[in-house]
């Protein structure tokens, strides 16, 4: 047996190059959550609408995405889209691809907040005169939101976590830059494990601070 | 059917209201008017339909038969040279203007303020602008008792204080009619008084109709002008107060209030 060797230098002397791997990481983590949360709302509003052709083809699409493997979509976006002459840099391929993937399950998310508004809520804005618009943003939206936070919260530690997959295809995310140090001087140990001690160090403070979200005693709820 | 201009026609006018649920009769062919400054109550037992009377007078609800007319204006319809055609939510949104509602449930925006609360009709339906609205919603929030608690949440005030908060609401608009749905109904007893108080010197002070359903037979008695008697979807007797509250003559009534008396 080769025996397991933990060389605390070596560790050190790669945290500079990991870091690098960390802000790709959380940018696209943060961007990819941005157009989740934006896409989902969208996907919410034409479901609410119900628009002929277009709520039943979205429908089908986030029906497609949700039953779909993540990887499989992200190989999609980054080798068929470019010979279809839509090429962008693998960065932003793998934030769209975890936009696209997560927007769905916000859909989901937005969906049942809106739902379980109280009915009150609905006929008060509509006796007072508020115009559509304004129920939405000033009503019913802040409200909706404020109670599904947490499961928003959810989907930004799911992506997180997910963004290893954009290894896969060239993104030198934290796990890739991890892998490359690996790679060059054949020790895997010690850049898999900062790694891996990262990505559970961010997962279990944010599911702390989620838990507490949950629970707070928000006067405004 | 031709649209005569009617003389005597009243504020709130309904004709041959019916609503169903499935089997259930809610509400069969109800015609009901209260005149400009009118208070009317309507008491009744649960289920008697009273509740959806107030729905359909603002629109909540749509009837499956009748119409309803509010300040002249249908509020399903539209009048053409050829008589009445059925209009849609759009339509009824600028008659429903004329009709304010208190609910049972106060139903308050929970993530705003009392004074946002107020202000949200003032700035997003009249178009005022933030700093009168503010103003404005502070002489209204003045005016039902709550001056201190302006920037309170709902969540912070007394089920009472946040009637009262969704009274000062529904007042900014300035209604024509103003429907109250059993606005003590969801109140801790020791609640009760402040808002009947603040309902009882609106009725007295003010030129608005009302139509009230209430289970308070002192309060309706006090502020009433008419009374009507609620059961199975009809209207089983109707007249002031002093008739059907003291000598009533139809049977359902007398055992509706031995009952409530008797709680």
């Amino acid at each position: 047996m080769s025996g397991f060797h933990w060389d605390w230098a070596f560790a050190w002397s790669i945290v500079p190059q990991l870091a690098q791997g960390v802000v790709v990481t959380v940018i696209a983590t943060a961007t990819g959550s941005a157009l989740a949360f934006a896409l989902g709302l969208i996907w919410t509003f034409v479901r609410i609408a119900q628009i002929r052709l277009v709520t039943p083809a979205v429908w089908f699409f986030v029906q497609f995405i949700r039953g779909t493997p993540l990887l499989i979509q992200l190989y999609f976006l980054f080798y068929v889209l470019p010979t279809w002459g839509l090429s962008v840099s693998a960065l932003a391929t793998g934030v769209i691809g975890l936009g696209l993937f997560f927007s769905a399950y916000a859909a989901e998310i937005y969906r049942a907040g809106i739902e379980d508004l109280p009915a009150g809520q609905w006929e008060a804005a509509l006796t007072l005169g508020l115009p559509v618009r304004r129920v939405w943003t000033g009503i019913i939206l802040p409200q909706a939101i404020r109670a599904v936070l947490p499961m928003l919260g959810n989907i930004v530690v799911n992506m997180f976590k997910q963004t290893a997959l954009l290894s896969t295809i060239t993104v030198l995310e934290l796990l890739a830059s991890g892998m490359a140090i690996g790679q060059m001087t054949y020790r895997f140990v010690e850049p898999l494990t900062l790694v891996g001690a990262f990505y559970f160090a961010v997962s279990y403070l944010a599911a702390r601070a989620l838990r507490a979200l949950e629970t707070r005693d928000d006067i405004r709820a | 059917m031709t649209s005569v201009p009617d003389a005597s026609a009243a504020l709130l006018q309904m004709r041959g209201v019916y609503k169903s649920y499935g089997e259930r009769k809610i509400l069969d062919r109800i015609d009901l008017d209260v005149q400009a400054r009118e208070k009317v109550a309507i008491i009744g037992p649960s289920g008697s339909g009273k509740t959806t009377i107030l729905r359909i007078a603002i629109g909540l609800v749509k009837p499956d038969a009748g119409t309803i007319r509010i300040d002249g204006a249908y509020l399903w319809h539209e009048e053409t040279q050829a008589g009445l055609k059925p209009a849609g939510e759009r339509h009824a949104r600028k008659v429903r203007r004329a009709v304010g509602i208190v609910f049972q449930q106060f139903n308050l925006f929970p993530h705003m303020t009392a004074i946002e609360n107020v202000r949200e009709p003032l700035v997003h339906a009249l178009g005022l602008s933030r700093a009168e609205g503010d103003a404005r919603a502070t002489d209204l929030l003045t005016q039902v008792g709550l001056k201190d608690h302006l920037t309170k949440h709902p969540a912070q005030l007394s089920g009472g204080q946040q009637q009262r908060v969704a009274i000062a609401r529904s007042l900014a608009l300035q209604p024509k009619i103003m429907l109250f749905d059993e606005v003590t109904s969801a109140l801790d007893p020791e609640l009760v008084g402040e808002v009947l108080r603040v309902v009882r010197d609106l009725a007295h002070a003010s030129d608005m109709s009302m139509l009230i359903v209430t289970h308070e037979m002192a309060f309706a008695a006090d502020i009433a002008d008419r009374v009507l008697m609620f059961d199975q979807g009809q209207i089983v007797e109707e007249g002031p107060p002093a008739q059907v509250l003291k000598a009533p003559q139809n049977l359902r009534t007398r055992k509706f209030l031995r009952a409530v008396l008797e709680r």
